[in-house]
């Protein structure tokens, strides 16, 4: 199945900013980001249909993720 | 309101009542950080005439500072964050009271530094330490106004007493954020230092809405601007 993806700030560096990822069935957001390559550690905000997601949630073809790395400063 | 300034908030009307901006002089914020947010976020509470205002840092400035950090001047090299934005706010609005302590905010003073105030301003540069101040703002029933800047990017949520949106912010476990590769320049703070502000305000007056539950997220290299719910 296909997913879209969605990345934000510089994780679309190399990447670009929409992707559709092949994945198997009950495939998840961990499947994805290492496909991606994307550190788990660069997982900071992370949406399934534009709500807070989980890594190992069983993702449906109609799933949309979107990712967002870490912002820290002050 | 008797003031020797009489009309320094004229220009605040119409968008605040004569109500609401007495309302603001009774109220008591604490921002925690007086650098690249902090400073901006001091200038524009103080100017608005928050009654009083405590400004938390137990940093001094450093050369690196002076590309982005209102309250970092060549002079003030050195000195006292939280001291420098005291002077500042002493200059610029004599009508408020201030409170500057030179410490750095931890698990175990957090609770007796943010005590009694009215909102808790997020000006810190590290997950770990907005983690403490979320967690002590629940035990103390106070709001949160959450900032963060990463070079041309930065967000902005609004964090009620038992929220848990830093998690949902922060599903990693990292210290710190890509701002460590990015750095920060002069004008990310500015506009994440405004919109905390903003939010700061519509909480006081309770008028608005704030983004609680959700964050504003901003891309400034794309104009990219999205509001997500959390």
């Amino acid at each position: 199945m296909q997913i879209k993806v969605r990345l934000f700030a510089t994780l679309r560096n190399g990447r670009g900013k929409e992707l559709l990822t092949e994945l198997q069935e009950n495939g998840t957001v961990r499947d994805i980001i290492a496909l991606l390559e994307i550190p788990e550690t660069e997982v900071a905000i992370l949406l399934i249909n534009g709500r807070d997601g989980t890594l190992d949630r069983p993702l449906l073809e109609t799933d949309v993720v979107s990712i967002f790395p870490p912002v820290g400063g002050g | 309101m008797q003031s020797k300034f009489e009309g320094r908030y004229a220009k605040n009307s119409q968008m605040l009542s004569v109500d609401e901006v007495a309302h603001l002089h009774l109220k008591k914020v604490c921002v925690i950080g007086c650098g690249g947010l902090g400073g901006y976020i001091i200038e524009m509470l103080g100017r608005i005439g928050v009654g009083h205002l405590t400004v938390i840092d137990g940093d001094v400035f450093d050369v690196s500072n002076l590309n982005r950090q209102l309250l970092s001047t060549e002079y003030g090299i050195g000195i006292s964050k939280a001291e420098a934005a005291g002077t500042r706010l002493k200059t610029i609005n004599s009508e408020i009271k201030v409170t500057a302590h030179t410490v750095f905010v931890d698990e175990k003073n957090v609770n007796a530094l943010i005590q009694g105030h009215d909102v808790i301003v997020d000006a810190l540069d590290s997950i770990e330490s907005r983690k403490w101040v979320a967690k002590a703002c629940t035990e103390l029933s106070i709001p949160f106004v959450h900032g963060a800047i990463a070079g041309w990017y930065g967000q902005v949520s609004t964090i009620f007493p038992g929220d848990n949106t830093l998690e949902k912010l922060y599903h990693a476990q990292c210290g710190k954020g890509d701002e460590v590769q990015l750095g920060n320049p002069s004008f990310t703070p500015a506009l994440v230092a405004s919109i905390q502000v903003s939010e700061v305000i519509k909480l006081l007056i309770d008028r608005g809405d704030v983004l609680r539950n959700q964050v504003m997220h901003i891309d400034l290299l794309c104009n990219e601007i999205n509001v997500f719910d959390l």
